[in-house]
C-alpha cells in the first residue's frame, strides 16, 4: 500500500496459508496497520483516531439509546426523561451522546483546519478531501436530525428553520419542504422520518471513513513538510517514516485519552452547557422561542446564511440580475452552501505548488485570519439579527468566500515560498538529535 | 446566603453601547452558593426535603411535576425520604389507574401531577429549562466561571418581586419582578430605543412567598429568602435527580483517564526514544 515500499505480511502456518489464500483480511489488517507513516507527523495529525472514536462511540450508545426511545411526539419527549431519570446508566448514555456530538465536531474542524494549513488537500489527496468534505456533510445532516429527537423547543423550531431553507428554493421548494417534513409543519411523520435517517447515516459514515483511510493509505499521508515520501527504495523510504504500529497508536492513544478526560469532565461536570435550555421545554408549535439557535457546531454556516439580508448590494444586484428569482432567502441559503463547496473545491481553488503552508510566509497571515474568522462566525451565529451583528456578519462571511475564491488562487502567483526541506528525514532530524541506531 | 448581585445580560460595555448591540433588558440574577455545586458537590438531603415542603405546600397549588416519579423521593442523593413517608406522600392524590381506569389512591410508582392550572408551566425540569445568564455576548464564560444556572434564577424569581418603579401606569397587568426577563414592560418604562429602562419584567404568577408561610418541622428559619433557595435546589434535584452520582461517574472517569494517560505518556516516549536520539540542546 501507499506506494511506499515496506514488508508485507507472509502467512507462516499451515492454516495462516491456508486463509490466506483464500481471503487476505489477515494480510489486509497487517498492511493497514503497519502502514509507513511519515515520522516527522505533528499533534495535529491526531484528530483522524479521536474522529474514528467519536464515531464509534455515537454508534454504541446512540444504538442503546434507541432501545429506550420513542418516536412518537407525544411520547418523545417523555421517553427521554425516562432514560434520564430510570434506565441504569441513562443520564450518562444521553450526555456522552450528546457531548459526544460537541467532541465530533470540534475535532472535524480542527482536522479540516489541520488539512487547510499544511495542504493536505492537494494532489495526490484530492479524492481523501472530498470524501471528507461528503463525511462532513453526512455529519451536519445525522447532527440536525438527532438534535430534533428529543422534540424540545429548539427540535421543533430548529426543524422549522433548517427544513424552511429548502422551502426557499424557487419553483419546488415548498414541494420539498413537505416532501423533507411529511407535512405542511413538523409533526409525527417528521420524527419518525428523522428517527430512522439518524439511525441510518452513521453508518454510511463509517463506509465513507472507511473509503476516506483507503484513499490515504494509497496516496500516504501528507506531513508537516509536504515534502513526500522518498520511494525509490525500502532502505530510503525507512529514513522518512516508521511504521504506524506502534509508533502513531501508542501517540495517538495517549492524545486520545488526554482529550477524553477533558470530556468526560464536561459530561460529568456541566453537560448542559453546550446545549440550549429551551430543550428542555416540550415542543409546542404555538409558542416560537425569542431566538432560534442551532447546536453550536452549525454556528458558522449559520451566520453566513444570515448575512447576506436583503439590503446587502450584491443580494440586491443579484435579485435584479435573476429577474427576482433568487430573493435575499434563497441567496442566503446558496451563500450557507456555497461556503461549504468552495471549501470542498480548495485543491483547485489553491494554485500554489508548495503544500505545506510552513513555508508559505504570505499564507500563513492569510490563513491565520481565516482561523480568527471562523471563531468570529460561530460567536455571532448566536447572536442577535440588530445592531452592529448583521455587519459583523456580513464581513466575516465575505472573508471566508475571499480566501477560497480570491486570495488562496493569488498567493500562488504573487508569494515567494521559503526553502522547504529536501526530505522528511532532514526536517525530523532538525527536531530531533540523528537517530540513535 | 447572597453573595453578591450579578447584573446579567447586560455589561457595563453593553450599558455604553446597549443599542448598537440590541441586548435585551437587564435583570438581576443572585448569585448564590447551592450545596450541589462545585466537583464535589451533592445536595443537602434537609434543604431538600424542606424544598419538597415549600413545592407542596405552596408551588404545587398551580404548578405540577409531571415527568418525576414520587418514588424517587427515596433516592440515594435526593430528598432520601424513608419508604413509608414516600408511601404516605404518594397518597394524598388521586391517580386514575392506567388498567382499570377507575380512581384510586397514589401509588410511589406514579408519576406527581400534570399542573393543574393551564397557564403554570410544569417544573420538572425548569432548573434546566433556565440558564440565567448564558453571558457576556452569549459566550457563556460567566455560568462556567460563576456557576450562575437555573437553580439561581428560580431563587431569584421567587425574591424578585419588588414595588413598581415610578414609571409604570396604575393598570398594567402582572406583577413587577426585578429578575424575570421575558415578560412585558409598559412603553412609559422604555427609552426612545425601544429599550427598557428598568430591571426584568412583568410576570403573570404573583408572589408566591411571604414571610412564615410554611412551618419547618426541623425548625429553619421560614423568610422568603430561605424557602425560596430550598424550593429552587429541591427544583433542581426533581430537573437532574441524578446530579451526585453524574459528578462521581465524571470525577473517577477523569482520575482514571488522567492515570491513563500518564501510562501512555511514558510508553509514547520509551518507544520514540529509539527513533528521535536525545533532544537537541540548540
Amino acid at each position: 500500500m501507499a506506494g511506499i515500499p515496506h514488508d508485507h505480511y507472509e502467512p507462516q502456518s499451515k492454516g495462516a496459508k491456508w486463509l490466506h489464500s483464500r481471503l487476505p483480511i489477515v494480510g489486509l489488517l497487517y498492511d493497514t496497520l503497519m502502514i509507513p507513516t511519515p515520522k516527522n507527523l505533528n499533534w495535529m495529525w491526531i484528530w483522524g483516531i479521536v474522529l474514528t472514536f467519536c464515531l464509534a462511540m455515537q454508534i454504541i450508545t446512540g444504538v442503546v439509546l434507541a432501545m429506550h426511545y420513542t418516536p412518537h411526539v407525544d411520547m418523545a419527549f417523555a421517553s427521554v426523561e425516562h432514560i434520564m431519570r430510570d434506565v441504569n446508566g441513562g443520564y450518562m448514555l444521553r450526555y456522552l451522546h450528546a457531548n459526544g456530538a460537541s467532541l465530533f465536531f470540534m475535532a472535524v474542524y480542527l482536522h479540516i483546519f489541520r488539512s487547510l494549513y499544511y495542504g493536505s488537500y492537494k494532489a495526490p489527496r484530492e479524492v481523501t478531501w472530498i470524501i471528507g468534505m461528503l463525511i462532513y456533510l453526512a455529519m451536519m445532516a445525522t447532527g440536525f436530525l438527532g438534535y430534533v429527537l428529543p422534540w424540545g423547543q429548539m427540535s421543533f423550531w430548529g426543524a422549522t428553520v433548517i427544513t424552511g431553507l429548502f422551502g426557499a428554493i424557487p419553483g419546488v421548494g415548498e414541494t420539498l419542504q413537505t416532501f423533507l417534513l411529511g407535512g405542511p409543519a413538523p409533526d409525527n411523520a417528521t420524527l419518525n422520518r428523522f428517527f430512522s435517517l439518524h439511525y441510518l447515516l452513521p453508518f454510511v459514515i463509517a463506509g465513507l471513513v472507511a473509503v476516506h483511510i483507503w484513499a490515504f493509505h494509497t496516496t500516504g499521508n501528507n506531513n508537516p513538510t509536504g515534502v513526500e515520501v522518498r520511494r525509490g527504495s525500502k532502505a530510503e523510504s525507512e529514513k522518512d517514516t516508521v511504521p504506524f504500529w506502534p509508533y502513531f497508536v501508542i501517540k495517538d492513544l495517549f492524545a486520545l485519552v488526554v482529550i477524553l478526560a477533558v470530556f468526560f469532565a464536561v459530561v460529568g461536570f456541566m453537560p448542559n452547557y453546550l446545549g440550549h435550555p429551551d430543550n428542555y421545554i416540550m415542543a409546542n408549535p404555538l409558542s416560537t422561542p425569542a431566538h432560534i439557535v442551532p447546536e453550536w457546531y452549525f454556528l458558522p454556516f449559520y451566520a453566513i446564511l444570515r448575512a447576506f439580508t436583503a439590503d446587502v448590494w450584491i443580494v440586491q444586484l443579484v435579485q435584479f440580475l435573476s429577474a427576482g428569482i433568487i430573493d435575499a432567502k434563497f441567496f442566503g441559503v446558496l451563500a450557507m452552501f456555497g461556503a461549504i463547496a468552495v471549501m470542498a473545491l480548495v485543491p483547485w481553488l489553491d494554485t500554489s505548488s508548495v503544500r505545506s503552508g510552513r513555508y508559505r510566509p504570505m499564507f500563513k497571515m492569510w490563513f491565520a485570519l481565516l482561523c480568527v474568522d471562523f471563531v468570529v462566525l460561530t460567536w455571532v451565529g448566536a447572536m442577535p439579527t440588530t445592531g452592529i451583528y448583521p455587519y459583523i456578519s456580513l464581513i466575516a462571511a465575505a472573508y471566508w468566500f475571499a480566501y477560497f475564491l480570491v486570495i488562496l488562487p493569488l498567493l500562488g502567483v504573487f508569494e515567494t515560498p521559503t526553502e522547504q526541506p529536501a526530505t522528511i528525514e532532514e526536517d525530523f532530524n532538525n527536531h530531533n538529535a540523528t537517530s540513535a541506531e | 446566603m447572597f453573595r453578591k448581585i450579578t447584573i446579567s445580560a447586560v455589561s457595563a460595555l453593553v450599558l455604553a453601547s446597549g443599542a448598537a448591540f440590541g441586548e435585551g433588558a437587564q435583570t438581576y440574577v443572585h448569585d448564590i452558593d447551592f450545596a450541589h455545586e462545585g466537583v464535589f458537590g451533592k445536595f443537602d438531603k434537609n434543604q431538600l426535603q424542606r424544598g419538597l415542603q415549600v413545592y407542596t405546600e405552596v408551588c404545587s397549588a398551580c404548578h405540577g411535576m409531571q415527568f418525576v416519579p414520587i418514588r424517587t423521593l427515596a433516592d440515594d442523593g435526593g430528598p432520601q425520604l424513608p419508604e413509608d413517608q414516600v408511601r404516605a406522600y404518594a397518597k394524598q392524590f388521586t391517580v386514575v389507574d392506567a388498567e382499570t381506569g377507575e380512581d384510586r389512591e397514589g401509588l410511589p410508582t406514579d408519576h406527581f401531577p400534570h399542573s393543574g392550572m393551564e397557564t403554570a408551566p410544569d417544573l420538572s425540569l425548569m432548573a434546566k429549562a433556565r440558564a440565567a445568564y448564558h453571558g457576556p455576548y452569549g459566550t457563556g464564560i460567566s455560568q462556567l466561571f460563576n456557576g450562575i444556572g437555573g437553580s439561581e434564577y428560580l431563587a431569584s424569581i421567587l425574591i424578585g418581586y419588588e414595588e413598581a418603579p415610578a414609571c409604570a401606569p396604575e393598570d398594567v397587568s402582572g406583577y413587577y419582578n426585578t429578575a424575570f426577563p421575558n415578560g412585558g414592560v409598559p412603553e412609559a418604562c422604555k427609552d426612545e430605543h425601544g429599550v427598557s429602562t428598568v430591571p426584568g419584567s412583568w410576570i403573570a404568577m404573583p408572589s408566591p412567598l411571604s414571610e412564615g408561610l410554611v412551618e419547618y418541622a426541623d425548625g429553619h428559619e421560614a423568610s422568603v429568602e430561605n424557602m425560596a433557595e430550598d424550593v429552587a435546589s429541591f427544583l433542581t434535584w426533581a430537573a437532574e435527580p441524578k446530579l451526585v452520582a453524574r459528578k462521581q461517574n465524571g470525577f473517577t472517569a477523569v482520575f482514571l483517564l488522567a492515570l491513563l494517560a500518564s501510562l501512555l505518556y511514558v510508553t509514547n516516549k520509551r518507544i520514540w526514544a529509539g527513533v528521535k536520539g536525545k533532544k537537541k540542546t540548540s
